[in-house]
């Protein structure tokens, strides 16, 4: 079974035409890869199918744009990884 | 059909919010200035034209979702096809069913029909987002109003 990181890794890199072996966990999504607002819709999309999940973007963004949370938590790749993987976990218990 | 005024929705005769589905009937008028231009002598509805009858037919059912809570635009169309030309006066239903509600986009599949047969059909993302003024949400009721939005999907203040 593919881990969490797997799934998202090969998500972006088919959604977004990004060539895996340069996405890691330590990427930031947007800085370092580059994802714009509606590529990355197309990734939340997948995920989200992916996973069973509803992630909250708009609450993640709201919590950035406000200063409560750096974005790394949410946009670098092992922070979002471990964010979905809380998000299964909820859906799960 | 206001083709020139961009209201491509004449009724909403089927909504259900809860269920993710909606259709519409939308009727090609017989003169547009649209149509003198697209094409001199041989009149046909645009194809983006039947794009966007089915992202605001879809663009009815996000709003009633959000009782008019929240604005939808148009973010994305994939798989769009435009499979029979539309001539001046046809009949056309549009539906849209919503495939994925997302945080602050939804994606939905719409299909455009004419006399039961298929003419066009897109799978279609949109933005979910706060209304950008109060007088952008009052323009949008007294369109719901035109259209047959029940009443009950208004509720947000």
């Amino acid at each position: 079974m593919a881990s969490t990181f797997d799934t998202v890794a090969g998500i972006i890199s088919e959604t977004c035409d990004i060539p895996r072996e340069s996405i890691t966990p330590e990427s930031h999504a947007i800085n370092d890869l580059g994802i714009d607002s509606l590529d990355f819709l197309d990734v939340a999309f997948a995920i989200d199918k992916a996973f069973g999940i509803k992630m909250p973007l708009e609450q993640w963004t709201s919590e950035v744009n406000e200063g409560k949370i750096s974005s790394d938590n949410y946009f670098v790749l092992k922070g979002l990884c471990a964010n979905i993987d809380a998000l299964v976990a909820a859906k799960a218990a | 059909m206001r083709l020139e005024y961009f209201q491509m929705v004449d009724r909403v005769v089927a909504l259900d919010p809860a269920g993710g589905t909606v259709r519409a009937d939308c009727h090609v008028p017989e003169a547009s200035p649209v149509f003198e231009g697209h094409f001199p002598g041989h009149p046909l509805l645009p194809g983006v034209l039947m794009i966007e009858t089915l992202a605001q037919t879809g663009g009815w059912l996000l709003l009633a979702r959000t009782r008019f809570a929240r604005m939808v635009f148009l973010a994305q169309v994939r798989e769009a096809k435009l499979r029979s030309f539309v001539a001046p006066g046809r009949a056309l239903v549009a539906s849209a069913r919503l495939v994925h509600d997302g945080s602050g986009y939804a994606v939905m599949e719409g299909r455009l029909e004419a006399d039961g047969k298929r003419v066009a059909d897109a799978e279609l993302t949109f933005r979910i987002v706060a209304f950008p003024t109060p007088d952008l949400r009052a323009q949008m009721l007294d369109a719901a109003r035109r259209v047959g939005v029940a009443e009950e999907w208004w509720d947000a203040g």
